[in-house]
């Protein structure tokens, strides 16, 4: 058995920037990845997250999928962190909080310009949209928010540190950022 | 009357007829505000600036100083109050930063940069409002209003007009143009009036500038607003 703390990550309603502003921590990574495993995560193709004990969250919540994700992972992390502007905020993604879902909708698949074969997807394995899209502190309890977007590598790293290192990690002034 | 009154402990004098915030700023010490500004009546409407006199919460930007008043700027009780007052102000409008021209520069950000705020904490409004993009110099986001006040004021006391008025309560509460249609190109707005340059947030923005200063290269991204402040509104302007 390995001592190594467990981390996961996903995204949900984010655009994986925060995930690639991560792997900008370069060859840190290797320092990393002698003190910690990664379970759930891009990188492992773990389809659900088990027993963790950093869970990092990019994104909102746009969809019923997404709250899944959400809540399987505040079960599984002892530490849950909402990453950057989207899962504090709602971020970009909740600039369509004002629009009625149906008009998105048609605008993205039926009336906008250049799109072909105009259809709303309605597959069954198709997650529901929710009306709104919400940051993660609305569904779950979060521990932690590394603001920005994305937030810095070095937010990761300053961060990531101090909870492996048993500190209480905070953030200096030039690594607060909402953008 | 002239005084002193001590403020975390340290003795500083006013002149007759000063602020809390005034003989504050004059000595070198930042309370944190955005509805404040010097030159301009007081408003006291963002309690940003709430200090703790002889035992009570007040905004410094209204209070008058007393002599011999105990001021308390700096306790933990109040830096988190004030963090929860600039969620609130976060909460009740839409503020998506890196969609905002005005981000880096954004007084409200710098607060909650200074008040170490990485969350909004609040369950959000995302309440509908609208943009007036109808002038072809100067655009209102109203998402980004904080109702401070200063562009109506402005416009009243710095410009001889009556562009601006706050108008309704609670959620309904917005920011109105004094024009027959109620947009912003039908009113005597100029470009050179005051009051489309006293915004402190992004929601009175000038066209056709944006993105002048690259993001990362702006005021609060590198300079606490307490330095950019003091700089800016106490003795220390030269
Ligand atoms: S006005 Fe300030 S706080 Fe609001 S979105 Fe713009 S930069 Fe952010
Ligand atoms: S538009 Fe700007 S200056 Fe006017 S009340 Fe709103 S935040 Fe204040
Ligand atoms: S600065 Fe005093 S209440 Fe706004």
């Amino acid at each position: 058995m390995s001592n190594k703390i467990k981390v996961a990550t996903t995204s949900l309603a984010g655009c994986f920037g925060c995930h690639m502003s991560f792997l900008d921590i370069d060859e840190r990574l290797l320092t990393l990845a002698e003190v910690a495993e990664f379970d759930r995560s891009p990188i492992t193709d773990i389809e659900h997250c088990g027993p963790c004990d950093i869970g990092l969250i990019e994104g909102g919540v746009c969809n019923s999928e997404n709250v899944h994700v959400l809540r399987e992972f505040r079960k599984n992390c002892k530490i849950l962190v909402a990453v950057g502007a989207c899962a504090i905020n709602g971020g970009l993604p909740a600039m369509r909080n004002h629009i009625d879902l149906e008009d998105c909708l048609l605008e993205a698949y039926r009336d906008g310009i250049g799109v072909e074969n105009p259809q709303i997807p309605s597959d069954p394995e198709l997650p529901l949209l929710l009306n709104q899209v919400h940051p993660i502190h609305e569904i779950v309890k979060i521990d932690y928010f590394l603001p920005g977007c994305p937030p810095s590598a070095d937010v990761f790293w300053t961060f990531l540190t101090a909870l492996v290192e048993g500190r209480e990690p905070s953030l200096p002034y030039e690594l607060v950022h909402y953008d | 009357m002239t005084g002193t009154i001590t403020i975390n402990g340290q003795i500083v004098p006013f002149q007759a007829g000063q602020t809390i915030i005034e003989a504050a700023t004059a000595a070198g010490i930042y309370i944190p505000h955005l509805c404040h500004k010097p030159g301009y009546t007081p408003h006291g409407s963002c309690k940003l600036c709430t200090v703790n006199v002889n035992g009570r919460n007040c905004s410094a930007c209204t209070f008058p100083a007393v002599d011999g008043q105990t001021v308390i700027n700096n306790s933990a009780e109040l830096q988190q109050d004030r963090r929860r007052i600039t969620q609130m102000l976060f909460v009740e409008g839409n503020h998506l930063c890196p969609s905002c021209e005005k981000t880096g520069n954004c007084q409200l950000q710098g607060v909650a940069y200074y008040l170490n705020m990485t969350d909004n904490h609040f369950p959000h409004f995302f309440a509908h409002r609208e943009m007036d993009a109808s002038h072809p110099d100067i655009l209102i986001d109203h998402n980004r209003c904080i109702f401070c006040n200063l562009c109506v004021r402005a416009s009243k006391e710095k410009d001889g007009k009556n562009v601006f008025a706050i108008a309704g309560r609670g959620i309904n509460k917005r920011l109105v143009v004094n024009s027959v249609s109620g947009l912003l190109k039908d009113s005597d707005v100029s470009i050179d009036d005051s009051a489309v340059h006293v915004c402190p947030t992004g929601a009175l923005l000038i066209k056709r500038t944006g993105y002048q200063v690259p993001i990362g290269q702006r005021i609060y991204d590198h300079r606490q607003i307490s330095e950019v402040a003091l700089f800016a509104e106490g003795s220390h302007e030269q």
